[in-house]
């Protein structure tokens, strides 16, 4: 057995990885900060000018670099960008008429067309920049909470936090399940077997995380929860520095805006 | 596969995504009791773990989208418990996009409600075959129907998109086979050991 050894090592990854001091954008309220993000992903997708859009990307990477984000693993995540997504951008030098920029197996890519793929991989990627560097710093539990703030739906919030939970349990389940089956020499091929092993294997992870969800209901039950977290009702005050962040990005949307349109 | 990012889709394409998630989910969150919203939850984990399972498919590997398996299992309430779980997948990898995830929802969200229906009209009589076939055929249309709504939605974006959406369908072909078989698989154990939890009210002893 290894596993103790993985925990702590685990836990000196996270101490050493850590930030000696929590970055300022961590400090911001959680609500100001997904409001932000929202409003700039609005902005951001109905640009179409190179300058204002290499603004945007522009403060993407201040949110970023003000959030401590890790370099590797955020470009890692970016260049992850769905893989069909990378096809359907590449087609489009081809699809759209214009002049030729060069030809590829005789066929003509034109500026207009690369132009178009430069403009959509500059707003997709701003946008999920801003989506790592302000909601995605979060803890998901406060995401949950910040959404209530908001006053997102609360069956829709309990839904989100349990989900967040059950992540968690179902993934190391999961990962339980496939060591077991691996240890009896299941391999992943492509053919009917494994697609059905597979099927087993999530209709066992359902089974076992709904029947444990049903323990917890009953646990939670008997301790008497009524259907609600009474802790979605706590809001906490926007400070002063919340109001100069939302002030600063709102305003920095705006100025995108008037770039755009000047 | 099914995740369009932010930036492709042309405004009128991302107001009617936005939209028609937002009655959906709506709707499913009202006929969503406060009981079954841990088992709901389940199932939005499994959608987004689901898509961490790479199959390999001759030189590279495709990932499940499982709409079709979360629409058998939770009905109405698919539409909620889809939009949480690409929120989640939006907010930690940086799949998909904000603007846009309206849209990415009502494309696996609408196919996910027609599986439920298809596989509740099989399922209905307690016969394990006709349930089984119902299964497969949720699990094949969901991403079928996925995939023709995101070439859809590229292709009402702009004609450029036209070849794009195309390459969408073929692509997905791969992944139907495999959900449906995946689909049989994962409906058949839980036929047989909680049938309850596909809400279909079985007499004892069928499905047996």
């Amino acid at each position: 057995m290894t596993r103790p050894e993985q925990t702590s090592s685990a836990i000196v990854d996270a101490a050493a990885t850590q930030p000696p001091t929590t970055p300022l954008l961590r400090n911001i309220d959680p609500r100001v900060r997904l409001v932000v993000c929202i409003a700039f992903a609005f902005v951001t997708v109905s640009l179409i000018h190179m300058p204002s859009l290499l603004g945007a990307l522009g403060l993407a990477v201040a949110a970023a670099v003000m959030a401590r984000l890790e370099p590797a693993s955020t470009l890692k995540r970016m260049a992850a960008l769905d893989g069909f997504m990378i096809f359907v951008l590449g087609l489009l030098p081809f699809t759209i008429p214009g002049a030729p920029a060069f030809s590829v197996a005789g066929f003509e890519a034109s500026h207009e067309g690369l132009w178009r793929a430069a403009e959509i991989l500059l707003k997709s990627n701003a946008v999920v920049l801003m989506i790592l560097a302000l909601p995605g710093t979060m803890e998901q539990v406060e995401l949950g909470h910040a959404m209530a703030g908001l006053r997102v739906p609360e069956k829709f919030v309990h839904l989100f936090l349990f989900t967040v939970r059950y992540i968690e349990v179902l993934g190391r389940e999961y990962r339980r399940l496939r060591t077991s089956m691996r240890a009896r020499g299941f391999t992943m091929r492509c053919n009917l077997h494994t697609w059905r092993s597979v099927g087993y294997l999530f209709g066992m992870l359902m089974i076992r995380s709904i029947e444990r969800s049903e323990r917890i209901v009953a646990a939670m039950r008997c301790r008497g929860f009524q259907g609600r977290l009474p802790s979605l009702a706590d809001t906490q005050t926007v400070r002063g520095t919340d109001r100069a962040f939302a002030v600063v990005s709102l305003a920095a949307c705006i100025a995108l805006f008037t770039l755009e349109h000047a | 596969m099914a995740h369009i990012p932010d930036g492709v889709l042309s405004a009128p394409v991302l107001a009617a995504g936005m939209a028609v998630t937002l009655g959906g989910c709506a709707l499913g969150l009202r006929k969503l009791d406060h009981d079954k919203i841990p088992q709901t939850a389940v199932l939005s984990s499994v959608f987004f773990v689901a898509s961490l399972v790479h199959f390999p498919v001759g030189p590279t590997s495709v990932h499940l989208i499982l709409n079709g398996l979360v629409g058998v299992a939770l009905g109405w309430a698919a539409f909620p418990a889809i939009l949480v779980a690409l929120l989640l997948q939006a907010v930690l990898f940086g799949f998909g996009g904000l603007v846009v995830l309206g849209v990415n929802a009502m494309n696996m969200a609408i196919p996910a409600l027609l599986s439920y229906a298809l596989f509740a009209a099989f399922a209905r009589g307690g016969n394990r075959k006709l349930a089984l076939l119902g299964a497969g055929l949720a699990g094949g249309l969901g991403v079928m129907l996925t995939a023709i709504m995101v070439a859809g939605s590229l292709a009402l974006s702009g004609k450029e998109f036209d070849a794009a959406a195309k390459l969408t369908l073929f692509a997905h072909l791969p992944v139907m086979a495999i959900e449906a078989a995946f689909t049989v698989a994962a409906v058949g154990l839980l036929l047989r050991v909680k049938p309850e939890f596909l809400g279909i009210a079985a007499p004892e002893g069928s499905y047996a």
